[in-house]
């Protein structure tokens, strides 16, 4: 039985609360690292907003190859960054090797 | 392509050959596996794409209307509303297997089934603009549970491609080639050898005759005499 974490700061996660989600407010990108490393055997799926991964992109790294958690990037109040579609395109170019899907 | 630091035996031939046999036959399966994977994994990439897409538009819907939501409440009675959620989502994990490939299955369960009745707090001292991202953000987490399927999948097929992909080309560019070169070599050698031998039997047997002949030769001296 797992459960289902949302990492981020306070304005974009705190809604998830409602929807029984377990949420984890941060503001450094320490804390936010520590949460991870911490979360990762008993969450198996960690949202994290785009604000705050941009600054843990090493720490995701690292679970990138295990099969839990899976921990995915949503977009928080301040709009998308664009790293979750990132990260979708570099799967794309590490299987491919050349991005054939996201070419405009 | 470099040859192989062997001895040039026949029985070092045949352990070779029977390794080629085999290196030429995991290429093949691997190449199988690398294209097989390749197809899954483009179908899922192309649909986690458009996912993501409809995910991320319905959340900074939901964000716009929780900011205002934000704006017209006070934090206090804001963090209050959301304090004790009526609803606890709990996930149940089993593996899938594509092509060799364990990527997680998540079946999600929630507490409450009633979809209306997901609101924690009473009507009366919050905005509407609340309900309306709560709602919204209800109507997303399904397609978000979806979404980190999907990702995740890809990302482990992804890193098993590229593994494959290696393998692929390792044994297409270096083990095959090696192998090859070093069969040949080991051929050339062992028929140098045979020649070799040969020319000293035909030499020995030239040899042995012209003694023969001398033998002969001397004994018709020594009866003549």
């Amino acid at each position: 039985m797992y459960k289902i974490g949302v990492i981020g700061d306070k304005d974009s996660v705190l809604g998830f609360k409602a929807l029984g989600l377990a949420v984890f407010p941060v503001t450094e990108p320490a804390e936010a690292e520590r949460l991870i490393k911490k979360m990762a055997d008993e969450y198996a799926i960690i949202y994290i907003t785009e604000q705050v991964a941009k600054d843990v992109v090493s720490t995701i790294e690292l679970y990138k190859d295990r099969m839990l958690p899976a921990i995915i990037p949503i977009p928080g109040n301040q709009g998308s960054l664009g790293i979750g579609m990132g990260e979708v395109k570099k799967s794309v170019e590490r299987a491919v090797g050349a991005d054939i899907i996201f070419q405009e | 392509m470099a040859v192989m630091r062997v001895n040039p035996t026949r029985m070092e031939l045949t352990r070779l050959k029977k390794r080629l046999a085999v290196a030429r036959r995991g290429h093949k399966l691997l190449k199988d596996k690398r294209d097989e994977m390749m197809k899954k994994f483009l179908e899922l990439v192309r649909s986690n794409k458009e996912l993501r897409e409809k995910v991320e538009k319905m959340l900074m819907e939901a964000h716009a209307s929780f900011l205002i939501a934000r704006a017209v409440l006070s934090t206090e009675v804001l963090e209050e509303a959301l304090m004790l959620p009526k609803e606890s989502v709990s996930l149940e994990v089993s593996t899938e297997n594509i092509m060799s490939v364990d990527v997680p299955v998540l079946d999600y369960k929630t507490k409450n089934n009633d979809s209306g009745d997901i609101f924690p707090y009473g009507f009366i001292s919050t905005s509407g603009e609340l309900d309306g991202a709560i709602a919204t953000l209800s109507e997303v987490l399904p397609h978000m549970l979806e979404l980190a399927r999907k990702e995740k999948a890809a990302q482990l097929l992804a890193q098993e491609i590229e593994k494959t992909r290696r393998r692929v080309n390792a044994l297409e560019y270096v083990m095959i080639p090696q192998l090859t070169e070093t069969i040949k070599y080991i051929t050339m050698k062992l028929d140098e050898t045979e020649r070799g031998n040969l020319t000293r039997l035909m030499k020995v047997k030239d040899m042995m005759l012209e003694q023969a002949h001398q033998f002969e030769a001397k004994l018709y001296q020594s009866d003549g005499a």
